[in-house]
């Protein structure tokens, strides 16, 4: 379970998050929505301790992680998985040791046994005989199932992804939600998705929660967010240029 | 930036120790720049023994250009310039790698690992750059004599005996570990300062263009400044 209570964070003199509050059951999945530069990366890095908020609390699983230091973060960090938006692979390795670098880093398994585990999960993203190319070489969505891989083969509880869709063509977006959907199945992991993929998503989601001037303003069900008579609301997920929201 | 450091030591007396990393890193630091060591080296003895006999003529004391031009090479011209070459050379594309992976959230990515990026990027700079630059300096110094050595033989008739048997008798062990005190540390602060510009990199490619020149004329400008104050102390 993920619960952020009261999350304030500003850089230099630009207040990003202004009282974030948000909650994700176990097993659920969210999808974060919310305008461009609006600060939802920087709250999924929060959420994880990648940064530290200035004010609020960030409960997993009932363990506050601003105050959790050391050992105790590192443990916590591992249960946790994240897909960053450019996918974030190391450059100077292949595809399989992007994959394998967990398992060689932090367990001790065989190198044997590491062949078998990363070669299965790249077959589960579908990227049998990619295994010895280089990040630079691989497509946009290439390299999303990449991260993905490089993420689920660790196993973890939580799962956070920032737009793992942007940017690629409608099918191979929609190949990818369905890859997210079936890990997300056989491995029961609670996830936070940003995504820009209104109404696309809806189906595919649990829950639906809106950033909007450094607060979530809505959070409920698909249904109940398409349906939403909040005129911010509506325009966001309807598209329109006409509203409250100012384009810049 | 001195915080960047005292991290870094700390965080380098805990396991795992990433032995690997340290030797790809003096592969990419020391070896890699060997051959412009080895340029530069032999030049910078060629010319210095020029200027030097010139000068020395003009006292009647050119049999002394063999221990002049080494305790030159040895005392300054070999930490300084060799440093000088390794900034260029790897400094910059440290700072410029560190920067991409910042940029691109592959720090990010390490750290989300639970994995500590100081132990992947960099403790092992730091103490591939204090290894290798002193042996660059050795190289440097070596070769630069024997470019004296050619020209001094070959150019201005100085007898081989008399340049190195002036080495022998007037370079003392101390005039070497000057030479080599200067050379560490000018080994930890190139990797210190390339390593910092390059993780707290600004936004964007502009971003680490940027730190890449910062990185190059902060390192520059203090290897000078720390030289004339090594000097100074160590003479003392
Ligand atoms: N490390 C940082 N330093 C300064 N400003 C930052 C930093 N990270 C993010 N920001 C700012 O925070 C705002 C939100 O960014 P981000 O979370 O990436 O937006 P998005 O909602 O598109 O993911 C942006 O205006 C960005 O400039
Ligand atoms: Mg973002």
């Amino acid at each position: 379970m993920i619960e952020v209570v009261d999350l304030y964070k500003s850089f230099k003199n630009h207040e990003v998050l202004r009282g974030v509050n948000l909650k994700v059951e176990e097993g659920q999945t969210l999808a974060l929505i919310g305008g461009s530069g609006k600060g939802k990366s920087v709250l999924l890095k929060l959420i994880i301790g990648l940064t530290k908020p200035d004010r609020g609390k960030i409960l997993i699983n009932n363990q506050d992680i601003s105050k959790l230091r050391g050992k105790l973060l590192k443990q916590l960090k591992e249960r946790c998985g994240f897909v960053f938006q450019g996918g974030a692979l190391f450059d100077s390795l292949t595809v399989f040791d992007n994959v394998a670098f967990p398992l060689r880093e932090k367990t001790r398994m065989k190198e044997s046994q590491i062949l078998d585990t990363a070669l299965s999960e790249l077959a589960r993203v579908g990227l049998s005989g990619a295994e010895n190319k280089y990040p630079s070489e691989i497509s946009g969505g290439m390299k999303k199932r990449v991260a993905l891989a490089r993420c689920l083969v660790m196993k973890p509880e939580i799962v956070l992804f920032d737009e793992p869709t942007t940017g690629l063509d409608p099918l191979t977006g929609k190949a990818i939600h369905k890859l997210i959907r079936d890990c997300q199945k056989s491995l029961h992991f609670t996830a936070i998705m940003v995504t820009h993929e209104i109404p696309a998503i809806f189906p595919l989601v649990d829950r639906v929660a809106m950033l909007y001037n450094g607060k979530i303003i809505a959070s409920g069900t698909p249904a109940e967010i398409e349906t939403s008579q909040d005129p911010v609301i509506h325009q966001f997920v309807h598209g329109e240029l006409e509203g409250p929201i100012s384009i810049q | 930036m001195v915080c960047f450091l005292a991290t870094a030591f700390f965080w380098a007396v805990f396991p795992p120790y990433l032995l690997r990393r340290i030797v790809k890193q003096i592969n990419f630091i020391g070896v890699k720049t060997t051959l412009v060591i080895v340029l530069t080296g032999t030049f910078t003895g060629m010319v210095l023994a020029l200027q030097t006999y010139y000068a020395l003529v003009k006292f009647g004391a050119e049999t002394s250009l063999g221990p002049v031009l080494a305790l030159s090479l040895i005392r300054e011209l070999g930490p300084v310039l060799s440093a000088l070459m390794v900034t260029g050379r790897a400094g910059s594309a440290l700072t410029a790698e560190i920067g991409i992976m910042r940029i691109s959230e592959q720090i990010d990515a390490l750290d989300a690992m639970a994995l500590n990026p100081y132990k992947y990027l960099v403790i092992p700079n730091l103490l591939a750059g204090i290894i290798s630059i002193p042996l660059l300096n050795a190289i440097f110094v070596v070769v630069g004599v024997w470019g004296g050595y050619a020209v001094a033989v070959g150019l201005t008739g100085v007898s081989s005996g008399t340049y190195f048997g002036g080495i022998r008798d007037f370079v003392s062990a101390k005039d070497i570990l000057v030479g080599l005190y200067k050379s560490l540390s000018f080994g930890m602060l190139i990797t210190w300062i390339s390593c910092y510009k390059g993780y707290f990199t600004g936004y964007g490619a502009e971003g680490v263009s940027k730190a890449t020149t910062q990185a190059v004329v902060l390192s520059s400008v203090t290897i000078l400044i720390w030289d004339y104050f090594m000097t100074s102390i160590l003479l003392t």
